[in-house]
């Protein structure tokens, strides 16, 4: 019950970051990567705030031995980076570059019921289930892929 | 020129108050693409967090639309066009964050925070693309 109270608190507070920062419209997104052209670096204030405090913040809550409402921390991969990695990450990017929206964004914009979203957001869904199904069948790792960042401990 | 940077900052500091949230409560990383997208494949004790976290931003973007409408861009006509480029975009967006483990909050932010040589690896590379992509469609296309 609390461990949902807080993701979903998680959830409204990063959508009402992502709102004030400019990211949920795609007119400043693709104007933060134009670097060629009339340059918007405002953008890159928000990643830079996002970092300052995190990185800030993730020491004090790594001095607790778990979670408030779970059993363990993440664990990561250890490994270098690797192909997998690198071309996810590019085919990522040739997306943003494309579309304006990263999945943050695009869900909390989904929450207008604007049309874009109604598109993307669904094609976005069906390119989660590629990598997956492809990932799966691979056998590169377990069956359901699980990103580095969330290891594999599964909140009990 | 130093309000235009307030709101991005202040925008900044939230998304990652969010991700600090969810690490102490939770013990979970705030990356988008990871949380939403293991979706499609629910393993049970597994869901509810991800489902919840999920309600919380379309919240925050209900709330943003009510409060500051000007967050999102005007409504315009559709064109055919623009249907296959959105839907290409947001296939390449899904398939590739999920291949590399990570968007723009789970590598970007958290990762880049931790100081992981993956998730700087992998920023560069989309950020590299994206600036790419943009540049061939606006001034070579």
């Amino acid at each position: 019950m609390r461990s949902s109270l807080s993701a979903f608190f998680s959830g409204l507070i990063f959508a009402l970051g992502l709102g004030l920062a400019g990211m949920t419209d795609p007119a400043n997104v693709l104007g933060f990567l134009d670097i060629t052209g009339d340059w918007d670096y405002r953008l890159a204030f928000v990643m830079g705030g996002a970092i300052a405090v995190h990185a800030a913040l993730r020491p004090l809550i790594h001095q607790r031995a778990r979670p408030l409402f779970a059993a363990r921390f993440p664990a990561f991969s250890a490994s270098k980076p690797d192909a997998k990695l690198l071309v996810g990450s590019a085919l990522f990017g040739v997306g943003w570059g494309l579309g304006g929206y990263c999945p943050g964004p695009a869900l909390t914009a989904l929450a207008t019921g604007a049309f874009p979203l109604l598109v993307f957001v669904p094609a976005m869904f069906a390119g989660f289930y590629l990598a997956q199904v492809l990932q799966a069948r691979s056998g590169a790792g377990a069956p359901r892929p699980e990103a580095p960042h969330a290891g594999a401990a599964s909140a009990p | 020129m130093t309000s235009s940077l307030l709101l991005p900052l202040l925008g900044g500091a939230l998304i990652g108050l969010s991700a600090s949230l969810l690490l102490l409560a939770n013990g979970r990383v705030a990356g988008i693409s990871g949380v939403v997208g293991a979706l499609l494949a629910p393993v049970r004790g597994d869901i509810a967090w991800r489902v919840l976290f999920f309600a919380g931003l379309l919240g925050g973007g209900l709330l943003l639309a009510w409060l500051r409408p000007g967050s999102f861009p005007a409504p315009s006509a559709p064109s055919a066009g623009g249907v296959w480029l959105l839907a290409g975009a947001g296939l390449l967006v899904g398939f590739g964050s999920r291949l590399g483990n990570g968007c723009t909050s789970g590598h970007g932010v958290c990762g880049i925070s931790r100081g992981s040589v993956r998730s700087i690896s992998a920023t560069l590379t989309f950020m590299a693309t994206g600036v790419l992509t943009v540049f061939l469609v606006r001034h070579v296309l």
